[in-house]
């Protein structure tokens, strides 16, 4: 009976994807109707400029509020797991994880009337786009990152970083050879997290970005307010082919690792 | 012959190709304390999941008071099991967690709190019903999954492990209560163990399992003194085989190629010189001290060694020191191949 | 110290970007609106003098149309939490009792949607749902019906969306809760007498029930919260306060009141919250 579940669920959560991609590869004008095999809508795709402008935007903002997210949510992560009752850890931690429990809607607005108001008073950051979009993101990335490096670091031993302090490693070189090590898994996760919330966002962007902000979710979400184009199907596919070849590859990388026997404690 | 409480005919079970039973059959008497050694791997553990019907054999019956059991679920078997890990219910009460199988017999609530209050002194845990199983030791653990088990009245209960969760020091006394508990209940009782100590100490009857078959059935005395193979031999102590190839051996029992040559019944003299059969001379290699008796590992002159056991009141030879042995016919236990 | 030279940078930026937008958007829930960029004025002045306002709290309370919102937010977050935990948790206990190698898979097949694009996946719902979709292609192609359905706009089309968008969030407490519960507790309550069913309610749902608040909590708070699905799958009329509050900012260009809604949203989501804070 379990079983049954199991595949009724992953039937529910599958088949209008899969579907969604099968149909990009149709002919017919109207989505979701069969005319045949063509690879039409991917040409027509990848000639819609504002599309592909909102592709690129879509990719800076999430790589680089990724990357901004995992410094300081690793930072934060560490200094939670790590550093015991440190002065204000309370209200460190509650801000840290704040963006994991307010609903989009309403860290958009905070963040949107902070920027005005920001503006207003010291100039910066002057007008609302990408730079906006990539603050905001990083913000609720680092949450995540800082939650997923926690866990990690609370499943390895203290231990082998007293043991590296007992072989003479200093503060600096134990944080360098062991806990770094240790947190890279975390990291590499947090940050492949951080920017799939990025890219995939449409709540936030939509409020601190103005019209030079036009992110992909943003194109997207207009366009099915109007009603949906076989161009969603093909975009549907791309994204779906680059999800699936990004987890294959860090499948293949985990189990290179793996038959390496480079097994670590934890 | 007193009738058959439990019998299993012929029980086969494997996991993919690994087989774990092998056409095995046993029987248990009533109101027994029958030990199941083996090591891991021999199909001990799969032999009392499948009595408690938490597995199904890939063929054979299981037969309890002559009646077919063998595709009875567990829930409706009248044969009770403790589990190794105790398998507490974390969010019930100690009572709570010994009423368990009685609310669900739907016996009376008033007969149900009289039969767990007997039972919590039987255990002597009279203070602890209304304690959670977190916040009470780990020999407190134990007696309530024993408890959880007698006070559904089973005429088989099932024991995997008993004692193995237990400090040492609390194992032996453990193991004396867990006698008493059984001939005050008269319940049999089949505990698997590897420990060959345990099972010999408590048991009125111990089965010796490898590879998934049974390998000798008998009581510890009768299983200790005459081992039927090597491997029982070896399993049930550090006892000395050797071949009758190697050394000149005078059998009561002659014929054997192996016998088995308990380290107790070997005399130890210092110095001296081997005579004729059942002797022979070799210098002390290693020596452990056990308290009432020091254990010798002496290496023979014409290779090979043997274990050695010395009395505490005997006097004990140095490290290196060249040493004679001897023994007599009747201890030398011939073994099948 | 080192340790606060450490933490320095990731101070400040909390400091500027999550405490300082929380007290800004208290502060815009008391302000009013105003002509101009941006379209509000402070509640306080130069010199600090209040210029403020209790109107946007006192309308939230008074006028059915925004009391309803929360509710209906309140509603439809409610029963996503329910479907998402009927379907979530059989899902995760199959999961979870699969055999040791086909574990990882599963859970992958589970959360991967997360990775195909949100709302590329209610695209989908749309090209399935709408009069001309697939499934009234199909049903029709059938003889099962003879018109086409309305099946896109409605209650029903949004909670399939809302289900479809939150269930990984569900599966995977549940998974971990579930893969931690050991076996053997089970097989004790079957060897006492429990018959299957009688060992699921007295042993098994017992001790997943943190992984339950969890998951529940986790659906809850982001939904309550919900603009998008409502806006794409929903009827018009099915307006959660996430809905309201986009209207009156983009729309009415109320940031006074968008704000007080969402300080309303908050304020009715505290106490889920703090649970799931302990929870965590």
């Amino acid at each position: 009976m379990w079983r049954g579940v199991l595949v009724l669920g992953l039937g529910f959560l599958w088949v209008p994807v899969l579907l969604l991609v099968g149909f990009a590869f149709s002919a017919d004008r109207i989505p979701f109707q069969w005319g045949g095999f063509s690879l039409h809508w991917f040409a027509a795709l990848a000639t819609n400029e504002r599309l592909v402008e909102a592709a690129w935007l879509s990719l800076r903002v999430a790589s680089g509020s990724a990357t901004l997210a995992t410094l300081i949510g690793g930072v934060a992560g560490f200094a939670l797991a790590r550093w015991g009752a440190f002065a204000g850890r309370g209200l460190f931690g509650a801000l840290i994880g704040a963006p994991l429990v307010l609903p989009e809607v309403v860290t958009a607005l905070a963040m949107l009337l902070l920027f005005v108001t920001l503006e207003a008073a010291i100039g910066w950051p002057a007008g609302r786009g990408a730079l906006t979009i990539l603050l905001a993101h990083a913000t609720l990335g680092a949450a995540y990152v800082a939650v997923v490096v926690q866990a990690r670091l609370a499943g390895t031993e203290r231990v082998l970083e007293e043991a590296a302090m007992d072989l003479g490693a200093g503060p600096l070189a134990t944080f360098r050879t062991i806990t770094l090590p240790l947190m890279a898994p975390a990291l590499a996760a947090g940050w492949l997290l951080a920017f799939t919330l990025s890219f995939d966002d449409l709540v936030i962007a939509s409020f601190v970005s103005g019209p030079a902000g036009t992110t992909l979710p943003v194109l997207v979400f207009s366009a099915l307010r109007l009603g949906l184009t076989p161009e969603i199907n093909a975009l549907g596919a791309v994204i779906l082919a680059l999800a699936g070849l990004c987890v294959a590859l860090a499948a293949l990388l985990l189990r290179a690792r793996w038959l390496e026997g480079g097994g670590e404690g934890g | 012959m007193p009738p058959l409480l439990l019998e299993a005919r012929g029980l086969r079970r494997s996991y993919g190709a690994a087989v774990a039973l092998e056409a095995l059959d046993l029987a248990i008497l009533p109101g027994e304390f029958f030990a199941l050694l083996g090591g891991s791997g021999s199909g001990k553990s799969t032999l009392l999941r499948l009595i408690a019907g938490l597995e199904a054999p890939d063929g054979g019956t299981l037969l309890l008071e002559g009646r077919d059991i063998t595709r009875d679920p567990p829930w409706a078997r009248p044969v009770h099991m403790m589990f190794q890990s105790y398998a507490l219910f974390p969010h019930m009460s100690v009572a709570e967690n010994i009423g368990y199988g009685l609310r669900r017999a739907g016996v009376a609530k008033a007969e149900q709190a009289r039969r767990v209050a007997e039972v919590l002194a039987l255990v002597k845990l009279e203070g602890f019903a209304a304690r959670r199983p977190h916040q009470i030791s780990g020999g407190q653990k134990q007696r309530v999954a024993l408890a959880r088990s007698l006070v559904m009245r089973p005429k088989l209960l099932l024991l995997d492990e008993p004692l193995a969760a237990l400090d040492a020091g609390l194992r032996e006394q453990t193991g004396f209560e867990l006698r008493a508990l059984q001939r005050a209940t008269g319940a049999a009782f089949v505990m698997v163990t590897h420990d060959q100590g345990e099972a010999l100490a408590l048991a009125d009857r111990v089965a010796v399992l490898e590879g998934g078959r049974l390998m000798q059935v008998g009581s510890p005395e009768a299983v200790y003194a005459r081992p039927s193979s090597a491997f029982v031999a070896r399993f049930l102590g550090a006892a000395n085989i050797v071949e009758a190839a190697c050394l000149s051996l005078a059998a009561a029992e002659p014929g054997a190629a192996a016998y088995a040559l308990r380290p107790e019944r070997i005399r130890l003299t210092p110095g001296g010189e081997a005579i004729g059969a059942n002797a022979a001379i070799g210098q002390v290699r290693e020596a452990a001290f056990r308290g009432d008796a020091t254990l010798f590992v002496v290496a023979l002159d014409g290779g090979g060694e043997l274990r050695v056991m010395v009395p505490a009141d005997d006097p004990m030879p140095a490290m290196g020191e060249r040493v004679a042995l001897a023994w007599d016919p009747d201890d030398l236990v011939p073994l099948a191949a | 110290m080192r340790r606060v030279l450490v933490l320095l940078p990731a101070w400040a930026w909390l400091l500027a970007f999550v405490a300082a937008p929380a007290v800004i958007l208290l502060g815009i829930a008391f302000g009013t609106g105003a002509e101009g960029v941006p379209p509000f004025r402070w509640p306080f002045g130069p010199g600090l003098a209040w210029q403020g306002s209790f109107g946007n709290l006192a309308t939230l309370i008074q006028d059915e149309f925004y009391r309803d919102s929360l509710w209906r937010a309140a509603l439809l977050a409610g029963s996503t939490a329910v479907l998402t935990l009927l379907l979530g948790f059989p899902m995760a206990f199959a999961i979870a009792r699969a055999r040791r190698g086909w574990r990882v898979p599963l859970l992958a097949l589970v959360l991967l949607p997360f990775w195909t694009g949100f709302l590329l996946r209610m695209g989908a719902f749309i090209g399935l749902l709408r009069d001309q979709g697939l499934v009234n292609a199909a049903l029709l192609g059938l003889g099962l019906i003879e018109e086409p359905l309305t099946l896109l706009y409605t209650e029903g089309a949004m909670l399939a969306g809302m289900v479809h968008a939150y269930l990984p969030f569900a599966v995977l407490p549940l998974y971990a809760t579930l893969s931690r519960l050991d076996p053997v507790l089970e097989q004790a309550a079957a060897d006492l007498g429990a018959t299957p069913a009688t060992v699921f309610w007295t042993v098994t749902l017992p001790l997943a029930l943190p992984g339950v608040v969890a998951a529940s909590l986790l659906v809850f708070i982001p939904a309550a919260g919900e603009f998008v699905i409502p806006e794409l799958l929903g009827p018009s009329d099915a307006l959660p306060v996430g809905r309201v509050l986009w209207q009156e900012f983009f729309s009415n260009r109320d940031w006074p009141m968008a704000a007080a809604l969402a300080v309303a949203l908050l304020a009715l989501l505290i106490v889920p919250i703090r649970l799931f804070q302990r929870a965590s």
